[in-house]
């Protein structure tokens, strides 16, 4: 399997399922020292193999190359997961566009650059699984992470579209939506009932990435807490302080 | 944030550590005194440290490497015991010490120097560390281990903490044949028949423990139940554990004299009319209190101590029959006590608990200036017969009562990172910083 942004929390968790079955695993991340200290774990935990590849998913002109390596270095490939993103402060976006466009560069430019590389190299190959983590926040706009909410909203369309484009050529395109996830990103956050552990949506993900289909939600009830969100008429929505 | 007595709830300015790279430049950023928390498995106030920081380790999770070929494990500090079974058990190794719960972390094991049922035959926890990394607050790293840096080592073994941050460290596993491990029960009447099942049974069995019923001493004599275990040669998977939660238990204390004194019949009539000899899944050995996720809730709001002593080999019977008998005629009796004797290695850690001797552990509700005045009657015989308390458990001792037992103390003082101050360091190191 191929993890982009295989530091981040989510992404090191279901790279260990893989790893304790043996898989081999391809890893990208910005940080080279923590890539390497990522890579020793899964190897520890049994993984077939490990390869390592450091990329800044916003240099696009580099991720060619990367994916190539990835494709390469196993004889092809199975899973991709791509699990790199920010939080932005939404308030600070709001005071300066320069962060706003950066968080949809991280978010949103960068990802739908590597899901097209992907597509492209998983249609050749004619087989594959091409899983992308989006969020809730991107059903609905809502005042307090809008920013973010539209930077994954983006990749929620956009992954809509390409498992459309990809259906019955081999390629199964997953949107993962994992609800509050208790990670480094989210380490300020009051954390209470709906929070879930970095390993409960690894264990959904895993699942999914084996036999899921479509739009994933984890934990699952987000499914229904969004669904109802989405109900909400405008006006009514409109006058909510979410 | 409670620990694992849920005495108190204490405030903290919490930092997660999140990888070992970059843990020290955490570290060293901070600006209130901070103690590193684990799991937060330990039961008094050894990981607390109310107004300052708490730097989380948990997340310091990552296997370094592991040589099936030499059983030698390295990993970050914020691994669990669980964690290091669940890789290397099915390649033929385990913990080569083990307390009684594998939800604690290494780091953790490492600075309260825990032991296990095998202590007389294989020492504490910090005997198979090879070698350990140390974050000093002001940057600092320091690598030590049994034969460098050794007084590092000896002091940040057993250390509460105190010495600096754990980052990661090396274990030295133990081989296996199997994940089973075949048990003896014996029972015993008295003091006496404890002491010398201690001597036959400890000379051919690697672990050892005994479960005392102190609600119940028919005749002025102590009875229980003694058990025996070594890893058997079953290689066959084990069956997973039924997981139970007592989370949803009303916010009451449920223990009391009545329901102690029923539990403790009833468990050594069981213990007397059961099987002697059997073979079982290690987690049935080891951790029979894991299979009951937040049993400390058990114990109501008001949480519970657990009163952990160890005398020395010289007039032990005496102290142990003495502790039984104020434990008795308070009335407060303990839901589970545990009596087990140690072995005469030399400790690994300065600060090491273990000595030649015997070690009683007893769980009491908590019920304020009642439970303290029973402690102080304990801690005075304790005290008479040299021994001492220990800190992984505790959440009174005064800082007489730990200079006493641990003269160490002075020197182990050399070794302390101003930067680190827990609720324990500020009460055992009293206006002595």
């Amino acid at each position: 399997m191929l993890v982009i942004g295989a530091t981040s929390a989510i992404a090191h968790a279901v790279a260990r399922r893989y790893a304790a079955r043996g898989a081999r695993v391809f890893l990208v991340a910005r940080n080279a020292t923590l890539l390497a200290t990522h890579g020793a774990d899964l190897t520890t935990r049994g993984a077939g193999a490990v390869g390592t590849r450091v990329l800044d998913a916003l240099d696009v002109a580099a991720h060619g190359a990367a994916l190539d390596a990835a494709f390469t270095a196993f004889g092809g490939l199975d899973v991709a997961l791509i699990a790199h993103g920010v939080l932005p402060d939404q308030a600070a976006c709001e005071r300066s566009v320069a962060e706003l466009l950066d968080a949809f560069d991280v978010n949103a430019r960068s990802t739908v650059a590597l899901m097209s590389g992907l597509a492209q190299r998983f249609e050749r190959q004619g087989s594959g699984v091409l899983a992308v983590i989006s969020s809730p926040a991107a059903d609905r706009g809502r005042a307090s992470n809008f920013v973010y909410g539209a930077s994954k909203a983006a990749v929620s369309v956009f992954a809509a579209g390409l498992r459309q484009r990809l259906y019955g050529r081999g390629v199964r395109v997953l949107t993962i939506v994992p609800g509050f996830v208790d990670t480094p990103m989210t380490a300020s956050f009051k954390k209470g009932l709906l929070w879930a552990s970095p390993e409960k949506v690894a264990a959904d993900i895993d699942a999914a990435l084996q036999r899921g289909f479509g739009v994933v939600y984890t934990p699952w009830f987000w499914r229904w807490i969004m669904l109802l969100i989405r109900c909400i008429p405008e006006r009514v929505y409109v006058r909510m302080k979410l | 944030m409670s620990s694992w007595g849920r005495l108190s709830s204490a405030l903290h300015e919490t930092t997660w550590l999140q990888d070992r790279t970059s843990a020290a430049d955490r570290i060293s950023q901070t600006i209130l005194p901070g103690i590193a928390i684990g799991n937060a498995r330990s039961y008094g106030d050894v990981c607390l440290n109310n107004g300052g920081t708490a730097w989380r380790t948990r997340r310091l999770d990552k296997f370094i490497s592991f040589d099936p070929a030499s059983g030698l494990l390295e990993c970050e500090a914020g691994v669990t015991l669980k964690e290091i079974t669940d890789l290397v058990l099915p390649q033929g190794w385990f913990l080569p010490v083990t307390p009684g719960t594998q939800y604690v972390t290494v780091g953790g094991a490492i600075a309260n120097d825990v032991h296990g049922k095998n202590h007389h035959s294989r020492g504490s926890f910090g005997d198979h560390v090879t070698g350990l990394t140390l974050l000093r607050t002001d940057g600092e790293t320091i690598a030590c281990g049994p034969s460098s840096n050794a007084e590092w080592f000896r002091a940040t073994v057993g250390g509460m903490g105190l010495t600096g941050i754990v980052a990661d460290a090396g274990l030295q596993l133990r081989r296996v044949n199997g994940p089973w491990v075949d048990s003896q029960v014996d029972i015993f009447e008295s003091l006496e028949q404890f002491f010398e099942l201690s001597r036959t049974q400890g000379a051919s069995w690697e672990y050892t423990v005994a479960w005392i019923d102190c609600m119940a001493m028919p005749g002025g004599r102590a009875r229980g139940v003694f058990f025996s275990g070594r890893h058997s040669d079953r290689t066959a998977p084990v069956p997973v554990p039924k997981a139970r939660s007592a989370a949803w238990l009303p916010p009451v204390c449920v223990v009391t004299t009545r329901t102690s004194s029923l539990f403790n019949a009833l468990y050594f009539r069981r213990h007397r009319q059961g099987v002697q000899r059997a073979t079982q899944p290690y987690w049935a050995f080891f951790y029979p209190l894991d299979a009951i996720s937040e049993w400390n809730r058990m114990y109501g709001p008001s949480g519970f101590y657990q009163y952990q002593c160890v005398v020395p080999e010289q007039g032990q019977l005496e102290t142990v029959r003495a502790l039984l008998e104020v434990i008795k005629a308070s009335g407060a009796g303990s839901f589970l006590s545990v009596l087990k004797t140690f072995g005469a290695r030399p400790p690994a850690g300065l600060m090491s608990f273990p000595m030649a001797g015997t070690t009683l552990a007893l769980d009491f509700p908590n019920k304020g200036e009642e439970s303290t005045r029973l402690f102080a009657r304990l801690n005075a015989l304790v005290a008479e017969a040299g021994g001492r308390l220990y800190p992984a458990k505790d959440a009174v001792m005064s800082a007489v009562m730990f200079c006493n037992g641990y003269p160490q103390a002075e020197q182990f003082r050399r070794y302390r990172d101003p930067g680190i101050e827990s609720d324990m360091s500020r009460r055992l190191f009293a206006g002595r910083q």
